[in-house]
C-alpha cells in the first residue's frame, strides 16, 4: 500500500490554473523529490499536501486516511520551512515542544524525544538557546529537530538547503541523506537544484507548467527524459537538440542533421512516428571533440575549462547550437573549427510532440 | 584621532548643540530656579530654597490632582492599549474595507482637543447628550456624567482612550505585519488553535510594541490637561483636576510662577521615574530576547 497518494489535485490562484489533475503515490520511506523551475506547481503541491493551502478538486491520502478535509496539525506530518520559521521568542527546546504540547503528549515523553532528536542533530549543546543566538547551519538543524520529535509518517521539506552557503550546504546534504535512512516516514524535498534532486531522492518528481512532467528515479531521469521539458532541465549544462530527419531503414533509427552529417543511432525504429520532423537529444558528455573519430565540425563559440573538463560551446555548419566535451587540458579557442565525434549509441530521439525516444537498454 | 579632528566635528554638532541649549537647556535650569524662588509675572522675587516644595507637599489641592492624574492614567492606558490591539488584530487584513475602518479608527486622532472635547460634551450632557438619550430610551435616569464627583474621572478617559486609540493601533497593525507568514504556518502545522497561537505567536512577537505603547501613553496621559480644562475645568470641585490643570492655573491663573514650576519639577521626577520602572521591568523580561 503506497503511504501517500495524491489522486487529481487542482488548484487555481484567481483565475490562474496552477496545479491541473495532478496523481501521484509515494512509497513509505521513499525519499521523492519535486523538481522543477519555479512557477512550476511544486511548492503549492506541498502546501497542498501539508494543508497550508487547500485545493480545489482531489484527493490527498496518507497512511490509508484521506486527509486534505483536516486541519494541517491533523495529518501526521511536518514541515521544514525554507526560512526555517522557529518561532524567536522560544529556546530550541521550546521550539520542538511546542507541537507536542499542542498535541497533548506526556512531558516525559516530550522530554524523551527531544533528548534524542538532540542527540542525532548533534545539537544538544544549543538546545537552551534562542534562534538568535544560533548560526543558519544551526538554525536549520532545530528546524529538522521540530519536525523530527513529532515522529511524522510525512516530512515536507521546502527548498532546506537554499539558505545555506556552498560549503554548509553540502555537508547538510549529507545529513539529510542519513536522516532518511534513520526515520520511518515518507520525505519529500521541493528543491529548483537539480543535484539536490539527483543525490537525495529515491525518485524524482519533475514538475513544470501545472503539471508533472515524469516521475522515475534519478538515473532513469537522466537517462530516459519523458520530453524535451525533462532533457533539458536535468542535466549541466542542458542537452543538445538539434533538427533532424529520418533516414536508411535499419532496426535503429539512422538521422539526418542539417548540416548533412548522419548519426546512427540505438533508439528502435519501431516506436517513432514516421515523417516526422524529429530532434536529436545530445548530453554534452557524448559529442566530444576528436579529429579520429569525427562525424561532423563545428565552430568554437565559447570554451569553458573545468579543470577536469572543458566544455566547448559550438555551432554546426547550417547554425545549430551544439555543446561538446573535451579534455582537461583542451587547447581549444574561441574561433577554432573543430572536428566533432557524436555518440550515437548514447543518442536520444524526441519526437515533434516532444516525446522521448531512447534506446531499449537505457 | 587628533584633536583637530574633535574640533572639527564639534564644528559640525554647533548649530544643533546651540538649538538645543537654546529651546531645551536653558528652560530646563531656568525651570528648576524659578521654582527655588517666589516669583509672580511682575518684579524678579526672591529666593526662597525648598520652600515651594515644602508648601507643595502640603497642598491638599496638589495632592488630590495628583491622585486624580494616577487615577484616570490607569483608567485610559490598560484599556486603551487593549483596544488598540483588538482593533489591530481584527483589522490586520488586505482589502479595501479594512482599510476604510483602519482610517476612521485613526481619524479621531486628528482631531484637536477642543474638537473633541466640544463632541464628548454633546455625547456626555446629560438633558440632551447622546448618552443621556439612549439611557432614558431604556427608561433609566440619565447619569450626569460632567458633574458627578465618582463619574468625571472615567467620563474623561473614555474621552481620551476616543481620542488617543488610532496611533496605538496603527503601531500595533505595523507590529503584526512584521510578523512572518510562516511562523503562523509553522504553528498550525504544530497543531495550535487561534488562543494558543495569539498567546504563544502573536503576543510575544508584539511584545515590544505593547511595551512601547504602554510608556508612551503612560507619559502622555500623565500630562493630561486639555480634556479636564475643557469639559469640566477641573471640576466639580476639583474631582477632575490633573496635575497638569493644577500646574495651568497656578502659573496662569494666580501667578505664582515658582510655586507652578515646582509642581512642574515634581510631575517631571514622577514621570521619568515611571517611565524608567517601565523600561528596566520590560527590559528584565525580554531580556535575552533577539529577531530570529
Amino acid at each position: 500500500m503506497p503511504s501517500l497518494n495524491l489522486d487529481r489535485v487542482r488548484k487555481s490562484f484567481g483565475t490562474t490554473l496552477v496545479l491541473d489533475d495532478v496523481s501521484l503515490s509515494a512509497e513509505s520511506r521513499e525519499f521523492i523529490a519535486f523538481l522543477g523551475p519555479s512557477g512550476s506547481g511544486k511548492s503549492t503541491l506541498l502546501r497542498i499536501i501539508a494543508g497550508l493551502e487547500s485545493a480545489d478538486a482531489g484527493e490527498v491520502w496518507l497512511e490509508g486516511r484521506r486527509i486534505d478535509p483536516l486541519p494541517p496539525g491533523e495529518r501526521g506530518v511536518a514541515m521544514v520551512f525554507q526560512h526555517y520559521a522557529l518561532y524567536p521568542h522560544m529556546s530550541a527546546r521550546e521550539n520542538m515542544a511546542f507541537g507536542l504540547k499542542n498535541a497533548k503528549v506526556p512531558r516525559e515523553e516530550i522530554d524523551r524525544r527531544i533528548a534524542d532528536a538532540a542527540a542525532v542533530l548533534e545539537i544538544s549543546e544549543l538546545i537552551d538557546r534562542k534562534p538568535a543566538q544560533m548560526s543558519g547551519g544551526q538554525r536549520q538543524r532545530v528546524a529538522i529537530g521540530r519536525a523530527l520529535v513529532k515522529q511524522p509518517k510525512l516530512f515536507l521539506l521546502d527548498e532546506p538547503l537554499s539558505n545555506l552557503d556552498a560549503a554548509l550546504r553540502l555537508r547538510t546534504r549529507v545529513e539529510l541523506a542519513q536522516l532518511k535512512q534513520r526515520v520511518d516516514a515518507a520525505v519529500i524535498m521541493v528543491t529548483h537544484d537539480q543535484a539536490e534532486a539527483m543525490t537525495l531522492a529515491d525518485r524524482i518528481v519533475v514538475m513544470n507548467d501545472r503539471r508533472i512532467q515524469q516521475v522515475g528515479r534519478p538515473m532513469e531521469i537522466y537517462n530516459r527524459p519523458a520530453n524535451v521539458f525533462v532533457a533539458q532541465f536535468v542535466g549541466s549544462p542542458a542537452m543538445t537538440l538539434l533538427p533532424a530527419q529520418l533516414s536508411g531503414d535499419g532496426e535503429f533509427a539512422g538521422l539526418k542533421l542539417g548540416d548533412g552529417s548522419a548519426v546512427d543511432t540505438r533508439v528502435p525504429r519501431g516506436g517513432l512516428p514516421s515523417g516526422a520532423e524529429l530532434r536529436l537529444g545530445l548530453r554534452p558528455e557524448t559529442v566530444r571533440v576528436d579529429g579520429g573519430k569525427a562525424t561532423t565540425r563545428g565552430k568554437v563559440e565559447l570554451v569553458e575549462r573545468l579543470g577536469e573538463r572543458t566544455l566547448v560551446y559550438a555551432r554546426l555548419a547550417d547554425g545549430q547550437a551544439i555543446t561538446a566535451e573535451d579534455e582537461g587540458d583542451s587547447r581549444v579557442r574561441i574561433g577554432d573549427e573543430v572536428p566533432l565525434a557524436i555518440d550515437g549509441a548514447a543518442a536520444h530521439v524526441f519526437g515533434p510532440d516532444g516525446a522521448g525516444y531512447h534506446r531499449a537498454d537505457a | 584621532m587628533t584633536s583637530a579632528r574633535d574640533w572639527r566635528g564639534l564644528l559640525f554638532v554647533a548649530p544643533f548643540l546651540a538649538l538645543y541649549s537654546l529651546i531645551l537647556v536653558f528652560p530646563l535650569l531656568r525651570g528648576l530656579w524659578l521654582s527655588l524662588n517666589q516669583v509672580d509675572l511682575f518684579g524678579a522675587g526672591h529666593f526662597v530654597g525648598f520652600g515651594n516644595y515644602a508648601e507643595l507637599f502640603s497642598d491638599p489641592v496638589f495632592g488630590t490632582s495628583l491622585v486624580n492624574t494616577f487615577v484616570v492614567t490607569l483608567m485610559i492606558v490598560p484599556p486603551l492599549t487593549v483596544i488598540a490591539l483588538l482593533l489591530a488584530l481584527a483589522l490586520n487584513r488586505a482589502g479595501s474595507g479594512a482599510a476604510i475602518i483602519r482610517g476612521i479608527f485613526f481619524s479621531s486622532a486628528v482631531l484637536s482637543v477642543t474638537i473633541v472635547t466640544l463632541i464628548w460634551r454633546f455625547i456626555l450632557a446629560p438633558d440632551a447628550g447622546l448618552l443621556g438619550e439612549a439611557w432614558k430610551a431604556f427608561g433609566w435616569e440619565p447619569l450626569a456624567f460632567l458633574s458627578d464627583q465618582h463619574l468625571v474621572l472615567p467620563a474623561l478617559a473614555l474621552t481620551t482612550i476616543w481620542w488617543s486609540v488610532g496611533f496605538p493601533m496603527l503601531l500595533f497593525l505595523a507590529g503584526l505585519q512584521q510578523i512572518p507568514e510562516d511562523m503562523y504556518e509553522a504553528a498550525a502545522l504544530d497543531g495550535a488553535g487561534r488562543w494558543t497561537t495569539f498567546r504563544q505567536i502573536t503576543l510575544p512577537a508584539l511584545r515590544r510594541t505593547v511595551v512601547l505603547v504602554v510608556m508612551l501613553q503612560t507619559a502622555a496621559q500623565l500630562q493630561l490637561f486639555g480634556q479636564s480644562q475643557l469639559l469640566t475645568a477641573g471640576g466639580p470641585s476639583g474631582g477632575s483636576r490633573t496635575a497638569v490643570l493644577f500646574l495651568f492655573e497656578t502659573a496662569f491663573g494666580r501667578w505664582q510662577l515658582g510655586y507652578a514650576s515646582a509642581a512642574a519639577e515634581v510631575l517631571f521626577l514622577i514621570i521619568l521615574a515611571v517611565t524608567l520602572t517601565q523600561y528596566w521591568l520590560t527590559g528584565r523580561a525580554t531580556g535575552a530576547e533577539g529577531g530570529r
